[in-house]
């Protein structure tokens, strides 16, 4: 056993190296540096830094700027993951049945699956035009601000607008997740619940729920993780307007927009991304906690 | 008869929520499609009417020529095939020694692995565009593709299914004198086949669809992947440009939509590998 380690170690080096170093280069190292620069203060082409101590995490996290952007960010997420949940699972629900046809529907349903941050965001951008996009002209007698001032111009109206395409967009993921969890739950226990003489809500409660808990669970995860870093929906829609609100400058858009107020500050940016990354921990963690104990991991 | 006629009933309603359903879920591309197929004035006559007629290819062929859409897929091709075929290959290569060999801490070194998925774009982006700054990778395709090249979901999707090669088939070719790079490439790679094919189009899309990266680390106009190109098609305020994204829109997404309906089943398995048990 001794001998066979020691002779595999070259083999290991060899077949290990490639992804160990690309991720040692381009994963590691820049959350190692977003740290070191977080305490820096930097001229632009980084040729002087200075250190002023660690005191610069806190003093971003209170800042004005930052609290705007997480409150952005977690309004953001309360706007789009319960939404995007509830109509994962209720389109899976509406599709989890044998009946003739049902592939095309489900093909249907997943369809967003192949749109793009860039490519969904664009659409919307399109439908939500104030002057002649599609929304503006069926929509605008129930919804007067779709045309004055346009959703996206609108300090209430332009986070929920990007919520409204971002859950549109994620729906195809969610639907296809959640339809897979539906799939592998066995038909036994439906049938001995139906025997039992439970009706389609209780089976749904007491039987679905449970058996597909951990895929919601999971998916309440990567949806949380994804509202957080939502970058390119924002750039694209808002450039994290309207300007004098900066009512959609998330956390991801005041590192990297093109509006951002620090844009040309590593040592805030770096900062700002590493709270941003110790963030999304810190929700997954609290989610995995919370709902932990309720999620149904059986056999 | 009575449970007959219930029995119908419901089922008839079904079918009516899921065209319902259906219907709002492709309203959006419905309605940008029809944009893209209709040109000059009616596009923007008020009520415009819904309804597919009188339809052109004229916007989609301007989109094409003023938004350089050839150059935008092509350079979107190379970089997604590029990054796809090198992550097959580094996954395949870790994946084996995870699975394969014995050596010294490696728990460590498969937990070190796992842990850079924790570490999302968004915040090594920052640094990285020092990085390919510094190495003159800005604005080229291997400041587009080499970061890309390693993915630790890959490794492990790949080790789930090599540690399902039962032990005695390596030991039987081990015997044979089959050392470990004949067995990856002759035996290990061609037993993971339905799963490298899921990798791959997952990372194809991924890589095809990625924003952020690319929007960062190109500038000039020819590297610009389609995802950056489509950007540079809107000119706010101007109203009689807004044709010219749709008709980007329909050119970007077509062949997404083609591959995903003759590819759907290797999507589902990757999209759900991480999430469902068994």
């Amino acid at each position: 056993m001794n001998r066979r380690r020691l002779r595999d170690i070259p083999w290991a080096v060899l077949m290990l190296v490639p992804s160990a170093g690309l991720l040692a280069v381009w994963t590691i190292y820049p959350l190692v540096r977003a740290v070191d620069y977080g305490h820096k203060q930097c001229n632009r082409t980084l040729t002087e830094c200075r250190d002023v101590g660690w005191g610069q995490f806190s003093r971003v996290f209170q800042s004005d700027q930052f609290q705007d952007a997480l409150l952005v960010s977690v309004k953001f997420a309360v706007f789009t993951v319960p939404t995007g949940l509830v109509l994962g699972l209720a389109l899976a629900m509406l599709a989890d049945k044998h009946i003739r046809g049902i592939g095309v529907f489900r093909v249907i349903f997943s369809s967003t699956v192949a749109t793009s941050v860039a490519v969904a965001s664009l659409v919307w951008f399109v439908l939500l035009q104030p002057q002649i996009g599609v929304l503006a002209d069926q929509l605008s007698g129930v919804f007067p601000s779709l045309k004055e001032p346009g959703w996206l111009n609108g300090n209430d109206t332009a986070l929920p607008a990007v919520a409204i395409s971002s859950v549109w967009a994620g729906l195809g993921f969610s639907f296809i997740v959640v339809t897979a969890a539906l799939q592998s739950v066995p038909r036994e226990l439906h049938e001995s619940a139906l025997v039992d003489g439970a009706g389609s809500f209780r089976r749904f409660w007491h039987v679905t729920l449970p058996m597909i808990s951990p895929t919601l669970l999971f998916l309440m995860v990567v949806l949380t993780t994804r509202a957080l870093q939502t970058y390119g929906e924002i750039a694209l829609l808002t450039g994290g307007g309207p300007q004098t609100t900066k009512a959609t400058t998330n956390i991801p858009y005041l590192i990297y927009g093109e509006n951002s107020l620090i844009r040309n500050d590593i040592g805030l940016k770096s900062a700002a991304a590493t709270l941003l990354f110790l963030l999304s921990g810190v929700f997954a963690a609290v989610q995995f906690r919370g709902f932990g104990k309720r999620v149904h991991y059986g056999s | 008869m009575a449970a007959d006629a219930v029995h119908g009933a419901r089922k008839a309603g079904r079918y009516a929520l899921l065209a319902v359903v259906s219907v709002i879920v492709l309203f959006p591309i419905y309605a940008v499609l029809l944009q893209a197929l209709k040109s000059g004035p009616d596009s923007f006559d008020h009520p415009r009417s819904l309804l597919p007629v009188d339809l052109t290819f004229d916007t989609i062929r301007s989109a094409w020529t003023i938004g350089k859409l050839d150059r935008l897929l092509l350079n979107s091709l190379l970089v997604a095939v590029a990054v796809t075929c090198g992550v097959i290959l580094t996954s395949l290569l870790s994946a084996y020694a995870f699975a394969f060999l014995d050596f010294p801490l490696k728990k460590v070194v498969f937990a070190m692995f796992l842990a850079t998925m924790l570490v999302p774009a968004e915040v090594t982006v920052l640094i990285n565009y020092n990085t390919a700054d510094s190495l003159g990778w800005v604005n080229t395709y291997q400041g587009l593709i080499v970061p890309s090249l390693a993915s630790m979901f890959g490794v492990f999707l790949v080790r789930q299914v090599f540690l399902q090669v039962p032990g005695e088939l390596r030991e039987a070719a081990a015997l044979d004198g089959l050392g470990h790079w004949r067995f990856l490439w002759s035996v290990a790679t061609p037993l993971s086949r339905p799963t490298l094919g899921a990798l791959g189009l997952f990372v194809f899309l991924g890589t095809w669809n990625a924003y952020l990266w690319p929007s960062q680390v190109i500038t000039d106009e020819d590297h610009r992947t389609i995802q950056i190109g489509l950007e540079h098609l809107k000119t706010p305020n101007d109203i009689s440009k807004l044709n010219l994204i749709t008709g980007g829109l329909v050119v970007a997404a077509v062949p997404i939509f083609v591959m995903l309906v003759i590819f759907q089943r290797q999507l589902v398995r990757g999209l759900t590998a991480g999430a469902v048990k068994g």
